[in-house]
């Protein structure tokens, strides 16, 4: 008797310790959503930008202003329709489970995820300035899998290795970086969507 | 009566104290409002346990104003820490005996 309810105590101090330290309601809809907008951006680049010149090498190259412009919008799309469907999918989980969206678990998740991306987002743009376009698939990965890594403390903690395999994929991208548009769409695409469906069957208990 | 039996702390027998102390060991600091939607008690409840943490000398808080609302955030001190690893070891080392 004195057992059982030693044990329930642990349960319970698990229980809560996670739940208020962790932000658990991360959708795996969202995942799967991003990834393939993301798939569909890096396609949308590679007929548009890509195809106009040999932009994915070592060295700074000069963009036309029209290949510039079109990858700048391509990949601002890309990336507002990505956090969008992130936080829809997001806020819908957590009113189905009667949780509040934002709360001190959630800041402090976004805050973390936020210092390695806003780096990365820089540091690209100035990348993008001098032009080593052919760098940017490389380092998106990378600070993306820092970002992850970084905030895996504060949601489920597995993130963490899809965290270390963008990294491991961003460095590759730079060795073969005239392929690095199709490690990008990898990373960002397959194991973004493999890792959402991972989540989505671990919460139906499958 | 075995010797780990003592550290067993008579302050965490409640589970209500012990959810408070259970947040306060992952979390610098909490206010008020979010340890009871953490515990899911009601104000009277969680009022009267925190008080009896404070109390013992594990938990301490700090009052201030947010938006002209009082603000009150609690934290674990390093004496209410001590007393809960010490508690966890001995209900390990009851469940393993």
């Amino acid at each position: 008797m004195e057992k059982e309810k030693y044990l329930d105590d642990l349960s319970e101090i698990r229980k809560i310790m996670s739940r208020s330290s962790r932000f658990l309601s991360l959708s795996g809809m969202s995942g799967l959503s991003t990834g393939l907008i993301a798939l569909t951006g890096a396609f949308a680049a590679r007929q548009l930008v890509f195809s106009r010149g040999n932009y994915l090498q070592n060295d700074a190259v000069v963009i036309g202003g029209d290949a510039l412009r079109d990858l700048v919008l391509i990949a601002s799309g890309t990336l507002l329709l990505s956090v969008v469907s992130a936080l829809w999918f997001t806020a819908r989980k957590s009113r189905r489970e009667n949780e509040r969206a934002w709360d001190a678990q959630a800041g402090r998740l976004l805050v973390n995820l936020l210092i390695p991306l806003t780096t990365g987002g820089l540091l690209c743009l100035i990348l993008l300035r001098m032009g080593y376009i052919g760098f940017l698939p490389a380092m998106t990965l990378i600070f993306y899998g820092l970002a992850l890594v970084n905030g895996s403390h504060y949601t489920h903690s597995h993130i963490r290795y899809l965290g270390m395999t963008e990294i491991l994929l961003g460095l590759l991208a730079l060795v073969f970086i005239s392929q690095s548009l199709y490690i990008w769409m990898l990373g960002f695409g397959l194991f973004q969507m493999v890792y959402g469906l991972l989540i989505q069957r671990k919460r139906r208990g499958v | 009566m075995k010797e780990f039996l003592k550290d067993l702390d008579k302050a965490f027998e409640n589970r209500i104290r012990l959810g408070i102390m259970s947040v306060l060991m992952v979390n610098e600091q909490l206010d008020f409002t979010s340890l009871k939607e953490l515990l899911g008690v009601t104000d009277g409840n969680l009022a009267s346990h925190l008080r009896s943490l404070e109390k013992s000398g594990y938990i301490t808080f700090c009052k201030s104003f947010l938006d002209r609302k009082p603000l009150t955030r609690y934290s674990a001190t390093p004496l209410g820490k001590k007393a809960f690893t010490k508690h966890i070891h001995a209900i390990e080392k009851l469940l393993q005996s």
